[in-house]
């Protein structure tokens, strides 16, 4: 994908740190010099990416989304955030994919670091067909950007004709009675959500979903605006519920929402690492975020709420 | 190891150094020691080596000059001001809470910084990147980062030499500033260097060592960049912490000062002849 922008933009460069052998061979082989394989030097592969961009260049730099940013991350928030370039984070294995491999690999707190930093942009997409999207739109794009990878293979459940803008939200299933279960997801929790959002139909109870592909800078127009329909919200999301977009949705409906504010339910990863390996799949479950635990989470909630 | 002669300075080392310490007596604060190991340095790239034009910071076939020990600022400062990129009373609001200069350099904000810098270890891997943006545009640009020696106990200093070794960046020029005495002491017991040059050498540089304040030894040494036109250069300047003012000489506790009395002021332009 890299190599696509690379061939109508003069400036993408692409830096990796000690990726797998044969990645983007292609363009290695065509525009050798706007090819970078550099060693386990995250610290420094960030810095020389903003050097390229204070000269006019737009660095892609990829490697694992724990050790880009957790590795490196004075480098993220003074070489890229204060100075404020077009510099690309891919991470790949953003959340629970490299699940096997044990919390030193989970990035599950990258949204939240990456977030808290000053003209820091935060992505998280549903799926490889949004991710050719987000690439797209990356050139235009003038922040650096933090793009946070799933697995791949991933079912599509994007869809071009609901349009992709960096910092738009886009509702992926719209509710038809009032007061509806309102899910606001990200990343791969998005096809979670809908799922969820199917089985509930079933029981009859009626869901919104919110897709937040990009999770700074927040939509907060569509989100307090869908918000202010719910009867009830769950937030969702592959990362801890501390400091993901379940706090940034909270944070945002407290200072905004005041007497309108729907009871919010954070569902995410608990604060704590990851005792397990299995699969990203057995992990989720564990977490009680597979879609009928989801679905439960709801049904218990509603019920709870309206026991009270 | 060598070590720098006790040179006597002259004029216009003195009043380069005064320019420093208008600038901690404007801040009544500042780098004292850091700030005037590096002065000849600076001098000697800003007058004779680097190419760049003032009333046009942005020239994109300008050298870049890198000072990656940020702490060391009032020296780049007072090259700007002699070479016209800000007025000299800026000195006087150093650290204002509406100044322009900062206790540590930024881009963006002073005309002539290259990069925000203050975080030790930070500037010379944001050089490697100028340097290979210039290789990729064709331009003649080269790329000068000064480092402490404290600063490059950073292993990001070291990641980036392997990485600008491996290039052959023959455009890239890393100046280390061995004023042998870090914060919290001597670097020789802190955390020892040697044998430096070897090590920048090991690392695929083309490494020389000069006298850090001795402006005819240090032009003669720029002037012959790049020492190998396949590999990038490291320059090794002794220098003395404090070199100038004679009281803070050498001294660690003259590292970094706050609340001068009338008296030391007194006694340091008196140091620098101001």
């Amino acid at each position: 994908m890299v190599y696509r922008l690379a061939l109508k933009d003069p400036r993408v460069v692409f830096i990796g740190s000690d990726l797998s052998p044969g990645l983007l061979q292609e363009m290695k082989d065509a525009m050798p010099e706007r090819y970078y394989m550099e060693g386990v030097t995250e610290a420094n592969v960030i810095g020389m990416a903003a050097g390229m961009a204070m000269d006019g260049f737009m660095p892609f730099v990829n490697t694992i989304a724990t050790f880009i940013t957790r590795r490196c991350y004075e480098q993220v928030a003074l070489d890229l955030c204060l100075h404020h370039l077009p510099v690309r984070l891919i991470g790949n294995g953003g959340g629970l994919v490299y699940a096997p491999l044990g919390p030193t690999h989970l990035a599950v707190e990258d949204i939240a670091i990456m977030r808290a930093l000053p003209n820091m942009t935060v992505t998280a997409v549903a799926d490889a067909e949004e991710m050719k999207r987000l690439m797209e739109a990356t050139l235009d794009w003038p922040h650096p950007i933090y793009i946070r990878l799933a697995k791949g293979g991933d079912p599509i459940v994007s869809r071009p004709e609901l349009g992709f803008a960096i910092g738009r939200a886009v509702v992926m299933r719209r509710a038809t009675t009032p007061r509806p279960v309102l899910f606001v997801a990200c990343g791969i929790m998005t096809n979670r959500a809908l799922k969820a959002a199917d089985l509930l139909a079933q029981q009859g109870i009626d869901a919104e979903v919110l897709h937040v592909h990009t999770v700074k800078p927040l939509d907060e127009e569509l989100i307090l605006d869908r918000l202010a329909d719910a009867g009830c919200v769950f937030t969702l999301e592959e990362h801890t519920v501390i400091g993901g977009l379940g706090s940034a949705v909270v944070d945002l409906a407290v200072e905004r929402l005041s007497a309108a504010l729907p009871p919010i339910r954070k569902l995410g990863l608990a604060d704590r690492f990851s005792e397990n390996y299995g699969s990203q799949d057995d992990l989720l479950a564990l977490a009680g975020l597979q879609p009928p635990q989801i679905a439960a989470r709801v049904v218990q909630t509603l019920g709870r709420r309206d026991a009270a | 190891m060598a070590q720098a002669a006790e040179l006597a300075l002259d004029r216009r080392s003195n009043y380069l150094r005064s320019l420093v310490v208008r600038g901690l007596a404007g801040g009544n604060r500042g780098h004292v020691g850091s700030s005037l190991s590096p002065v000849e340095i600076l001098r000697v790239l800003y007058d004779d080596v680097l190419r760049y034009r003032p009333r046009e910071p942005d020239w994109p076939a300008r050298d870049r000059c890198i000072l990656s020990k940020g702490h060391g600022c009032l020296a780049l400062y007072a090259l700007l001001v002699d070479k016209g990129y800000f007025a000299a009373a800026e000195l006087d609001r150093f650290c204002a809470v509406d100044g322009i200069l900062g206790g540590h350099p930024e881009r963006g904000k002073v005309p002539g910084v290259e990069a925000s810098t203050g975080a030790l270890g930070h500037g010379f891997s944001i050089g490697l990147g100028m340097a290979l943006a210039a290789r990729m545009q064709g331009r003649p640009s080269r790329v000068f980062v000064v480092m402490g020696d404290g600063e490059i106990n950073e292993g990001s200093v070291w990641e980036a030499a392997l990485c600008a070794g491996k290039h052959r960046l023959a455009n890239l020029c890393a100046i280390v500033d061995y004023n042998k005495v870090q914060s919290a002491g001597p670097t020789a017991e802190i955390q020892d260097l040697e044998p430096l040059a070897a090590k920048w050498q090991s690392f695929g540089f083309a490494a020389v060592e000069v006298d850090g304040h001795d402006v005819a030894a240090l032009k003669a040494v720029f002037t012959r960049l790049p020492f190998d036109p396949q590999r990038p250069s490291a320059v090794i300047c002794h220098t003395v912490k404090g070199k100038g003012i004679p009281f803070a000489e050498h001294q660690a506790d003259w590292h970094h000062r706050t609340n001068f009395s009338a008296q030391v002021l007194d006694e340091m332009r008196h140091a620098v002849g101001a």
